[in-house]
């Protein structure tokens, strides 16, 4: 049903910006900030990054060696659930592949859990994580991640929407099972595809 | 998502650039204080823009809820609020949404509200929630605004201070020349938030924080340099 007397503002730009935009988002310039409680303030040298399966840690690294691994520059796009989306966002960080491959381990499950520093979870499936498609990012546009945005460390999945892409992330934990996190138990999607506009539960 | 298609039942203006749209909903839903709905606007061609706005009204309010909205010149969705809908309109609603930032009864208190501008919807829906349920946990809003004329509520919630000791109300007015006796004219600081706190007798089990991410970020340090638990704390950003 059309509502009365509603034409859109579009997104406008141009064809290509439109054939960029997910159904339902708009193009973003600046760069809002969504969470659920007080931005924490972690320091790079108390930060830790554990890579576990269900509650046994296969490795650990701190600021140092985890800056030690290859990095990696990605330059996505990304969708946010409340429908912004903002084009080639330029992050630097470990792809999820390169971890795994520094722990020596072939994902165990197909599932995941990514673990904030203030409790906040998101579920990611394995293949949502490999192949190059997701990294644990330290830099945005070439500068450290400012807390507000995820830093010190976020992960980064971009094809999903950005709830996903948990900040302040402080490991990935393999799951027997496609086990929710914060979001997904609160009405929004398990899986998160903006093309597909998966926002609520049952979308 | 259930979507329906709620009507337009009035249209109440609270500020210059915020009015209370109320809609009666097909199917009513339970919901809990402090969630948001979905509005969806779809155009002739299928054009679709959709943004979410927290109810103002409590849970317990039959099938009409209100949502509170603000005008934003450069956005899409609430000047089409401002300056086309009407009464009887037909609007594309879908929720509830949204369960962290909420509050029950049972969950206990003493609660503390710090909330600007439009971000007061949602702390509005747990302050009527509370007064009709007859609760007497300790409840403190405080509530930062530009000036008199956006003390959004503000009769309300002024008569509910008046007639119940422990629903608290503190206002501070950032940008209003004379903002009047037992008001505050600064935003909202440690020592704004430590008064707030001695008010409804400290231990605050639960604060919700809601208004612009940089209010949100402001206050919420704030309360913890005042001594509230980071964990107790909960914030809802407004923003795109």
């Amino acid at each position: 049903m059309a509502t009365r007397g509603f034409l859109g503002r579009r997104s406008g730009g141009d064809e290509s910006t439109r054939e960029r935009l997910p159904p339902g988002q708009f193009l973003e310039t600046g760069f809002p900030v969504l969470s659920a409680g007080p931005t924490p303030q972690v320091k790079a040298e108390d930060w830790r990054f554990k890579l576990k399966v269900g509650p046994r840690v296969l490795q650990e690294w701190d600021w140092t060696s985890f800056n030690a691994l290859p990095q990696t520059r990605m330059t996505r796009d990304i969708h946010c659930v409340t429908t912004w989306s903002k084009f080639d966002t330029a992050w630097e960080g470990v792809l999820i592949d390169d971890i795994l491959a520094e722990a020596g381990i072939e994902p165990p499950t197909g599932f995941t859990l990514a673990h904030s520093s203030d409790g906040y979870t998101t579920n990611v499936t394995v293949p949502d994580l490999v192949g190059g498609k997701a990294m644990v990012a330290l830099r945005y546009e070439g500068l450290p991640i400012t807390p507000d945005h995820g830093g010190p460390a976020r992960l980064l999945v971009p094809h999903l929407y950005f709830w996903k892409s948990a900040k302040w992330i402080t490991g990935l934990q393999f799951t027997q099972k496609d086990e929710l996190g914060f979001w997904e138990l609160r009405g929004y999607h398990r899986y998160g595809d903006p093309w597909l506009e998966q926002r609520y539960t049952d979308d | 998502m259930r979507w329906q298609n709620a009507k337009v039942t009035r249209i109440l203006r609270r500020s210059e650039t915020v009015s209370s749209f109320f809609f009666q909903l097909p199917v009513p839903f339970a919901f809990a204080a402090g969630q948001h709905v979905i509005v969806r606007l779809t155009a002739p061609d299928g054009y679709r823009a959709q943004r979410s706005y927290s109810i103002a009204s409590p849970p317990d309010n039959g099938p009409i809820i209100e949502l509170a909205i603000e005008r934003l010149n450069e956005g899409e969705v609430s000047p089409f609020f401002h300056d086309v809908v009407e009464v009887g309109d037909e609007i594309e609603l879908g929720g509830p949404i949204g369960g962290h930032f909420v509050w029950n009864v049972a969950d206990g208190g003493p609660v503390l509200l710090i909330g600007a501008g439009s971000g007061v919807a949602p702390l509005v829906s747990m302050i009527r929630y509370r007064a009709r349920a007859g609760s007497d946990i300790p409840m403190m809003l405080l509530f930062s605004a530009r000036t008199k004329q956006d003390f959004l509520f503000g009769d309300e919630l002024s008569q509910l201070a008046r007639s119940d000791d422990k629903f608290k109300l503190m206002l501070t007015l950032t940008r209003d020349p004379d903002p009047g006796s037992g008001v505050f004219s600064r935003r909202i600081d440690a020592e704004m938030i430590s008064e707030a706190v001695d008010r409804i007798g400290a231990n605050v089990s639960h604060a919700y924080v809601c208004g612009s991410n940089a209010f949100c970020d402001r206050a919420s340090d704030s309360a913890i340099a005042a001594g509230v638990l980071r964990d107790v704390i909960r914030t809802e950003r407004y923003g795109v």
